[in-house]
């Protein structure tokens, strides 16, 4: 890493005694943030100390498998990966749909290890992945927090990023998903942004541009930035902040990202026609027509200006109505407005809810709750508002953004749990600003009290080290002034010198706020207690709470460990017995896991795609084995796969999502209906359940041969008996079970070979085959096919 | 579904040694038939039918349906390739076989016939329920005809119909016209309608009812007019094929020698048509006819002959299937002008009627439709009396490559002009801007 700037090369007296501080500064900082990064890493190995080398959870074995694909078939064979083994038979477009950064950034590691003889699996890289990118995002938040406030802050900042358990819960080894590298990519953009606004080089405004585009293909959330960066601009030129640094910061973004973005293949012609981008083209306008009225401004005298801007203004107010008009008119036409619902249920939380059931059904979509702020963000959560009070002074331009930031992402943090992650390294920023700030204000009036030192050499010492970007940040106030600040060399730095007397001047002036030493002494003692307690924590959520795969469970009881892996052993049962081309049927939640571990084709996948043929799986567990047969048959569908937690008492199973099958099932097909299921509103597998309830495929083939397993049916997690013990399936057959039950799959009977006729009255002979006669009653109604 | 299998008539004893050839789908026609009666005099009394069958290669066990030793399989295999069950009174079979066990030897894809009688039995009639047949409830009722009743010697016994109402299909009767009314004397059956795999191959005619003959009619018939059916085929899905009748004397060297005059009508016919038409529907039912067998399904590019794993959209693509029909002895090309395929996902996207070059052999030529997805090539071929084809291949058909498209779009050349004098401007204005000084 970088060893830190420092600024003070502009006051010439003190040079020599700060180059060799900062010399040392620097090499001290470069093994802090080593030593971060090596804690990022580690805390996320408890998922593989405790449990095992294994990719967790169901969107990472989707892209642990396109990684394989693209390990071994290239990248060309991945862009035009047609995957006919997921939503059959429509299939999917792999290379078009998905976000490729994290598979071609675990690919590209994979093969850059291979080439150097280091024959490291597909499986492990991908395991690592996240580990690494924490430790890479710890040091980017270092360098993003450095630009805003300072090394202090930049160090404070990444030590907590590298440890806050909501960044934790997204990046344990094994969890390899888009987020984890997205979040690296994500702060390495706002840093670079920071960094062309501070410097106004076009150098970083170009690699900014490359940042985003590696975020684009990393994850859908790149929208955050494309809407945060332009909010922030619109901000400086509201405040008065506008500046050609600002122009080059913004600019090239907007041109280059676009560009860029619309090479991704799943972003394509989105990065210019949602409604997602369009806050950025305006804001472009915007910013072009302020540079031209402050470029106007100053060529003209000030009263020719004033007619100026009254003519421009009631032409330009009229034509903007007219354009406003017309692009309402627009956007209304279309029926989503033309925002994605999961934007829309960004601006209406309720949105999603109300209308899409396939967004609200994931539980990572809905709202937290406040403790999963405690849990996620811990001791954060006092801090940022000291962290928002220290960036305010001096409000700058970089601070004035991570304010920003920090306000946008609580509300969105808000609205969906999974944007917690966007909003953590947020929290972390100010909370390292603020802890930063304050260990600076209490370490200095010590130092500044505490008897027998010398007070002049302490007070720059104290100074120097924390204060430096403050010092760049007040002259960056001054309109010209940063670039001096900087070592690089500029052609108008010379003149620039004596602007440095001002600032050094308030600093004296800083210098005189002294704390009481007790009290220092104490509020340090207390601020080293409140680290230690989320270092505690973090360790805590790292080890216990977040590094379980769920593909394998423990539970501790008074006899032991017990460890579920009954996810794979389901898994591999299919994959040994049944036909490689059989399809099979399942909730979308075991659609990736399905593919990746049995290797068999699915119907849906938990890339929701397409609503409706998710309703049809949906309907087909909704309905009565009948109409579920003749769902599932016209799928050629072989194999019924369900979850279930009663025997165990594993809590997200098939049963407890069944309401969710419901309503997408009946959003699409409108016999399906939810009052069927619910008894007096309440949802119940008990005696009390409603007949279609009972009769519904899911709970047959949740609850088949259930009575037999302790005689009662108690379901341990529903905490209640069954409603319906004894029956038969007609239509399906069990064929395997795994230990737990946790897993149960079916598979449909093929149509009978014969029709029978009808069932005569009873005559004396039907007790001999009653289980024959008992399917002959469905053959006599109506023949099934 | 179909096997082979050539025996001396005369070693009628256990045939274990033959086993190992079961299942020839080769050769489907039936070899080796067990033959249940009731007592051994209809051994004799109906010998021209077992004659007819044993000069057609086939290899007649009989046994007593009480035959404590009989039974349908040993170890697993099959000992025969049909059944005949000639034995309406049964209470019970003896030995291994039981109703279970009849309808898992029809399950296996192996032929049944059974013939059954007033008075028939219990186990009978389910076993007939089980095929898709109901027999009157009545145990005593016969199927009574007061119009199409056959002249005969006792004036007044209308239980001896002479029947003519046959269905339409050479196939199951063969091509030769049927002249002479068959003889029908038994119970009556009727079919499921809504039941397709059942088929009436001989119906009574509308005047005909299904009552006792000894008593008064006090409750109106419950089966009543062409509602009847006399004679009925099943094919199941395995393509077993099952002949149910209602009647075991229409088999009887009496029936089948025996001139007939249906009432009403001047023409006397010298003999009934008992002997054609259940000569010729055992050749239907014993796989002798009617048996389809595709082979050589083929499918590749236009200009190509390698078949690939998937196609791109808009591909055009040639599929063949070669489709014989067996003759008794030997497979014979198919010829018919109705046979489609279907390229189908979730519906028919393509739907075309092959042509055929009358050695079997049914091509034809499309073009993938412009949607990607995991389509199928289908053919579901099922005609009235043939064994029904249903073929199904899975090929997915992939959307195009990212080099696959156009890469120079004439009605774009406006934006690729507007791109490039765009940065052709911005570069001389660039370098106006920066050195004109």
């Amino acid at each position: 890493m970088a060893a830190p700037e420092t600024s003070t090369a502009a006051v010439p007296s003190l040079y020599t005694n700060n180059a060799l501080r900062n010399a040392f500064g620097g090499v001290l900082s470069f093994f802090i943030l080593l030593l971060i990064g090596v804690m990022a890493f580690s805390i996320r190995l408890f998922s593989v100390i405790k449990y095992e080398s294994v990719i967790h959870e169901f969107d990472p074995y989707f892209n642990y498998r396109v990684t394989q694909f693209l390990a071994k078939n290239g990248i060309y064979e991945f862009w035009n990966w047609f995957d006919d083994r997921t939503w059959y038979p429509l299939g999917r477009v792999i290379g078009g749909t998905v976000y490729p950064g994290l598979t071609l950034t675990a690919g590209t590691i994979w093969w850059l290890l291979n080439s150097l003889n280091i024959p490291l699996s597909v499986e492990t890289v991908c395991v690592f992945t996240a580990p690494i990118f924490s430790a890479l995002a710890s040091w980017a938040t270092f360098l993003l927090t450095k630009e805003v406030k300072g090394t202090g802050a930049g160090l404070t900042a990444a030590a907590l990023l590298a440890m806050v358990p909501s960044y934790i819960s997204r990046s344990v080894a094994g969890s390899y998903d888009n987020e984890a590298v997205a979040i690296f990519a994500l702060i390495f953009t706002f840093y670079l942004y920071i960094k062309t606004l501070n410097t106004g080089s076009l150098f970083y405004a170009t690699l900014n541009s490359i940042a985003y585009f590696y975020m684009v293909c990393s994850w859908g959330g790149y929208t955050f930035i494309i809407n945060l960066i332009p909010m922030h601009v619109l901000l400086c030129i509201v405040t008065g902040r506008f500046s050609s640094r600002l122009y080059i910061a913004y600019a090239p973004l907007v041109v280059l990202g676009t560009l860029l973005a619309a090479l991704v293949p799943v972003v394509g012609f989105n990065a210019v026609m949602t409604s997602e981008h369009f806050a950025s083209f305006l804001v472009f306008i915007i910013l072009h027509v302020v540079a031209f009225v402050y470029y106007i401004k100053g060529i003209l005298s000030p009263k020719m200006f004033k007619v100026a801007v009254t003519l421009v203004v009631s032409v330009g107010l009229a034509v903007c109505c007219a354009v406003i008009a017309v692009l309402i008119a627009l956007v209304a036409s279309s029926p989503t407005k033309g925002w994605s619902g999961r934007s829309l249920s960004l601006l209406d939380p309720t949105y999603a809810s109300k209308y899409i059931p396939i967004i609200a059904s994931v539980s990572e979509h809905q709202p937290p709750t406040w403790p999963s702020y405690f849990m996620d963000i811990n001791v954060l959560a006092f801090l940022v508002p000291a962290g928002i009070v220290a960036c305010f002074s001096p409000l700058s331009d970089s601070s004035s953004f991570v304010v920003l930031y920090i306000a946008t992402s609580v509300y969105f943090s808000g609205v969906m749990v999974r944007l917690m992650l966007v909003f953590a390294p947020a929290a972390c920023i100010t909370s390292g600003i603020a802890l930063s700030q304050s260990f600076d204000v209490f370490t200095r009036s010590i130092k500044f009290q505490l008897p027998g030192i010398s007070s002049n050499t302490e007070v720059d010492a104290a100074e120097t080290s924390s204060a430096t970007a403050e010092a760049q940040n007040d002259a960056v106030k001054t309109e010209k002034s940063e670039e001096t600040s900087k070592n690089r060399p500029s052609k108008k730095s010379k003149k620039k010198e004596k602007e440095e007397k001002p600032s050094t001047k308030a600093k004296a002036e800083k210098r005189l706020i002294a704390l009481p030493l007790d009290s220092s002494v104490i509020s340090l003692l207390l601020l080293i207690l409140l680290g230690a307690f989320y270092v505690v924590h973090c360790v805590w959520a790292a080890a216990e709470a977040y590094s379980a795969p769920s593909i394998v469970l423990t539970s501790h009881s008074h006899d032991g460990l017990h460890v579920f892996d009954d996810f794979r052993e389901a898994y591999a049962w299919l994959r040994h017995n049944t036909d490689v081309d059989d399809k099979v049927a399942s909730w979308w939640d075991y659609g990736y896991q399905t593919t990746a571990m049995a290797n068999r084709t699915v119907i849906v996948d938990n890339n929701t795609w397409n609503n409706t043929h998710i309703a049809t799986v949906g309907t087909a567990m909704s309905s009565p084995e009948k109409a579920a047969w003749e769902i599932f048959h016209s799928l050629d569908v072989k194999y019924v796969l369900v979850v279930f937690g009663g025997l165990v008492g594993y809590p997200s199973d098939d049963i407890n999502k069944f309401l969710w099958m419901v309503r997408i099932g009946g959003g699409v097909f409108p016999h399906i209906k939810e009052p069927d299921y619910l008894r007096d509103g309440q949802y119940r597998i008990d005696s009390q359940a409603t007949p279609t309830m009972l009769n519904c495929l899911m709970y047959k083939l949740s609850y088949y041969r259930f009575v037999e397993t302790d005689g009662k049916g108690f379901d341990r997690v529903r905490q209640t008996e069954i409603g319906k013990k004894y029956f038969k399936l007609t239509h399906f057959e069990e064929v395997f079970t795994t230990h737990h039950w946790m897993v149960r799959i079916y598979k449909l009977k093929p149509p009978k070979n014969r029709i029978r006729g009808k069932t005569k009255k009873s005559k004396s002979k039907t007790s001999s085959a009653s289980s024959r006669a008992k399917r002959s009653g469905m053959g006599k109604k109506n023949p099934w096919h | 579904m179909g096997k082979l299998w050539v025996i001396l008539i005369a070693s009628i004893s256990i045939l274990l040694p033959f086993l190992g050839n079961a299942f020839s789908p080769e050769s489907p026609t039936d070899r080796r038939v067990l033959v249940l009666l009731d007592d051994s005099a209809i051994k004799s009394s109906h010998s021209i039918y077992f004659n007819s069958l044993k000069s057609r290669g086939f290899d007649l066990e009989f046994k007593l349906a009480d035959d404590p030793k009989i039974a349908l399989q040993r170890y697993g295999q099959y000992l025969y390739d049909a059944l005949i069950l000639f034995c309406p009174s049964v209470e019970r079979f003896g030995g291994s076989i039981d109703l279970a066990a009849i309808i898992d030897f029809v399950d296996s894809g192996r032929d049944l016939i059974i013939a059954a009688d007033s008075n028939a039995s219990d186990l009978i009639r389910e076993v007939g329920t089980e095929c898709g047949v109901e027999f009157d409830e009545d145990p005593s009722a016969m199927v009574i005809d007061h119009i199409g009743y056959a002249v005969s010697e006792t004036e007044g016994d209308h239980t001896l119909i002479a029947s003519d109402d046959l269905i339409k299909a050479d196939v199951i009767l063969g091509s030769k016209k049927m002249v002479a009314p068959i003889l029908f004397q038994g119970i009556g059956h009727s079919l499921n309608p809504a039941n397709n795999l059942v088929l009436k191959v001989l119906s009574a005619s509308p005047s005909a009812y299904s009552a006792n003959p000894k008593s008064k009619l006090s409750t109106p018939p419950s089966l009543t007019g062409s509602a009847i059916s006399l004679v009925s085929i099943v094919q199941a899905r395995n393509n077993a094929r099952i002949l149910i009748t209602g009647s075991l004397s229409m088999f009887s060297n009496r029936f089948f020698r025996s001139g007939v005059q249906k009432a009403g009508r001047k023409t006397k016919h010298e003999k009934s048509g008992n002997e054609q038409f259940l000569t010729e529907i055992s050749k239907w039912v014993f796989h002798e006819r009617g048996h389809l067998k595709t082979v050589n399904i083929k499918h590749h590019k236009v200009g190509e002959t390698d078949e690939p794993s998937l196609y791109r959209i808009n591909d055009e693509l040639e599929y063949s299937v070669e489709i014989y029909e067996w003759s008794g002895t030997s497979w014979e090309p198919y010829v018919a002008n109705d046979v489609q395929v279907q390229f189908y996902m979730m519906s028919p996207y393509v739907l075309k009627t092959m042509s055929h070059d009358k050695k079997g052999l049914y091509s034809t030529s499309f073009k993938v439709p412009d949607v990607y997805g995991v389509f199928q090539f289908k053919v579901e071929y099922q005609k009235l009396g043939y064994t029904s084809l249903s073929l199904s291949k899975q090929i997915p058909v992939r959307p195009y490559r990212h080099n696959e498209y156009e890469r120079f779009i004439p009605a774009a050349y406006p934006y690729y002009g507007a791109a490039f004098s765009m940065m052709a401007g911005f570069f001389i204005f660039s370098f106006v801007h920066l050195y004109s000084k």
